[in-house]
């Protein structure tokens, strides 16, 4: 398996505070890497540095052979073979779910557009929403919004899907619905890395964990040795309270 | 003891009786004596006759002003103009006032109004002289326009309102290149129709356009043009590159600044002192340009608000997409943002429909331009009032057919539940 992303000795600051320090990390084509910790302890701005909505300042991240620097031109053709999925959806409400999967496609990609919404709807069918294609994201509840937030960026056929916890906006009950798909995708040999507290779902797909906190990379293990036997005191104090 | 109980749903049969017939005992008598100049009450004291509608009225509110009467119909009176003292006397105070003023205004507008004739002498009722405008209407729709030329206005105007009527009936297809030929090239076509100088046309000068077909002319090229501007200045205030945000913020300031009388006239007089000899830029242009960017500048702010509305997840699902900046803007951003300020983008161009008077400064008349100069006529002086009630309606028949239409747009747009 080759490298995919590689970040060396990344630190970043938001004015004075430092948010990662340090931060080393590779994966794999077809890695799942699942990343906890506290809330502040940097682990959404670790992924967000990864397709560059986030500027580091010091160290080196190389994604799919590119370097992202304050020079990198084609810094859109990078996000493009990078998914994203947020907290808090980020459909965009003036479209209906189809167009808000075809519209990267056909602007960004250059699809004609038939063949944009023949892709379209096969991922809205894959996240099991096909048949809401036609309404728009303010008629759909958190589940099926996340789910077509999900297909949204798998109609660009990444490489990578990024998640940034997303089933923390979700009502209990809406939650399962996402993490099957995230599960689904998972077994699909996508390479995925996720933000989440979802344990359950982290033992289930993940082959790494990463502990975070103070922005940094506290303990990084195989998943069942992460959660049979953490190293760290602080991982474990962490593990004791959410599991 | 019964008759002065509080009125209640006990003594609902004598009390709402009793109460509506004075309520419309007082809306009679302020009627009569409004339309027939006769005081029903005038049998009694002068001052207790002037103000016994008023006595009448609100004791009749009082006596039917009954909670949860079981009355639909008398709840919702209630609820709405009678929910307490002060509500009935305000109701009874606008009511009186609509009624007295319906007489005045009927006999002004119309029972005593003049409309027959072609000189002032034919006004001899004591109303509006409508007269002057009929003898001026044509002055005021074409302004010193040749007579014989009017039919290029007429004709620009009627292929314009035929595009945008078929346009209600073609499908979104062919609609885009109508709306497409309907801003970049039907402007350019039409205005060499009015203007003429080739194919056959006579040449009519700029200085000859005036009446409510240069307010059209004027308010139309300002808005088509004011609002690309301003979309890019409110961008360019929040992009990240200095050197682009300090002139859009130095533009803006500047222009809204600065009162759009004293823009339009340094337009006209002072700016082609500065053009090279021999260089000449039609007056009509100056001016068009003037309006354009100051209204601009309003237009840039009301757009940044949109802006700064949408939520920063907005561009970043956009950008995490592939999308650069201008697709980013021009598909994610802008319709949103655009959508969000519509009342406020209506309220800046009505402004800039009323703000065309302005232009009398450089000495072009628009409808309103032409009633003024026509109200200085020897023969028709004393007319200031017909014509200004006269640009009043015109004027608020334009803004709000704009509004109406602003609103039906939010409504069409609106992808809300």
């Amino acid at each position: 398996m080759s490298k995919i992303i590689e970040l060396k000795k990344v630190n970043k600051w938001f004015d004075k505070f430092q948010v990662l320090k340090d931060i080393d990390l590779e994966v794999n084509q077809q890695e799942k890497i699942v990343i906890c910790g506290p809330s502040g302890s940097g682990k959404s701005t670790l992924i967000r540095c990864i397709n560059r909505l986030e500027e580091h300042q010091e160290g080196n991240i190389i994604v799919d052979g590119n370097e992202l620097s304050e020079n990198t031109k084609n810094i859109e053709k990078i996000r493009a073979e990078v998914g994203m999925v947020f907290q808090q959806f980020n459909l965009f409400p003036h479209l209906s779910i189809l167009d808000n999967c075809t519209l990267a496609p056909i602007w960004v990609k250059k699809l004609p557009k038939k063949e944009a919404e023949k892709i379209a709807m096969e991922n809205l069918e894959r996240v099991q929403i096909a048949d809401q294609a036609r309404k728009f994201p303010g008629q759909l509840s958190g589940g099926q919004q996340q789910r077509s937030a999900i297909a949204r960026a798998l109609c660009m056929t990444p490489k990578i899907m990024l998640f940034d916890e997303p089933t923390s906006a979700l009502d209990p009950e809406m939650i399962k619905e996402v993490l099957d798909v995230m599960v689904d995708l998972a077994k699909g040999g996508m390479t995925m890395i996720v933000v989440t507290h979802e344990m359950g779902f982290a033992k289930e797909v993940a082959d790494n964990m990463i502990f975070m906190d103070e922005g940094r990379i506290v303990e990084k293990a195989r998943t069942k040795d992460f959660f049979d036997n953490p190293k760290s005191d602080r991982t474990k104090l962490f593990l004791s309270q959410i599991l | 003891m019964n008759l002065i109980a509080k009125p209640s749903r006990d003594n609902i049969k004598t009390y709402v009786p009793i109460g509506l017939f004075l309520v419309s005992l007082s809306f009679l008598d302020v009627f009569i004596n409004a339309f027939f100049k006769f005081n029903l009450m005038g049998f009694l004291p002068s001052q207790l006759s002037y103000f016994l509608p008023l006595i009448l009225g609100f004791i009749g509110f009082y006596l039917i002003r009954i909670e949860f009467s079981g009355v639909r119909s008398l709840d919702v009176l209630n609820k709405n103009i009678n929910s307490n003292n002060f509500n009935a006397l305000l109701t009874l105070f606008t009511i009186f006032i609509i009624i007295k003023s319906i007489p005045p205004m009927l006999d002004w507008f119309i029972l005593e109004a003049n409309f027959v004739g072609n000189s002032k002498d034919d006004c001899t009722g004591d109303g509006a002289c409508w007269v002057f405008i009929k003898v001026w209407f044509n002055r005021f729709m074409y302004g010193l326009y040749p007579n014989a030329e009017q039919w290029r206005i007429n004709t620009a105007f009627l292929i314009l309102f035929a595009i945008v009527g078929v346009s209600f009936f073609v499908s979104e297809k062919l609609k885009k290149y109508f709306i497409l030929f309907l801003v970049f090239v039907f402007p350019f076509l039409g205005i060499k129709l009015i203007s003429g100088g080739s194919f056959g046309l006579e040449y009519v000068e700029s200085a000859a356009w005036g009446g409510l077909s240069l307010t059209f002319i004027i308010s139309a090229f300002a808005i088509l043009f004011c609002f690309p501007i301003g979309v890019i200045l409110a961008l360019g205030r929040r992009s990240s590159l200095p050197a682009i945000k300090y002139i859009s913020i130095g533009f803006i300031e500047l222009w809204r600044g600065v009162p759009l009388i004293t823009v339009l006239f340094m337009s006209a007089v002072m700016f082609p002192m500065f053009l090279p000899d021999g260089t000449f830029i039609d007056k009509l242009i100056r001016v068009l340009i003037a309006i354009t960017l100051f209204e601009a500048a309003y237009m840039a702010e009301v757009v940044r608000g949109g802006l700064q509305a949408l939520p920063k997840g907005q561009y970043e699902a956009a950008k995490s997409l592939g999308m650069g900046y201008w697709r980013m803007n021009a598909l994610i951003i802008l319709p949103q943002a655009l959508k969000l300020v519509i009342p406020g983008i209506a309220n800046t161009l009505l402004a800039l429909v009323k703000d065309t008077p302005l232009i009398f400064v450089v000495g072009l008349m628009e409808l309103a331009g032409m009633i003024g100069l026509a109200k200085t006529n020897p023969k028709w002086l004393g007319m200031a009032i017909e014509g200004y009630v006269f640009a009043g309606l015109v004027f608020w028949v334009i803004c709000y057919a704009m509004s109406r239409y602003s609103q039906n747009l939010e409504k069409k747009l609106s992808t809300e539940r």
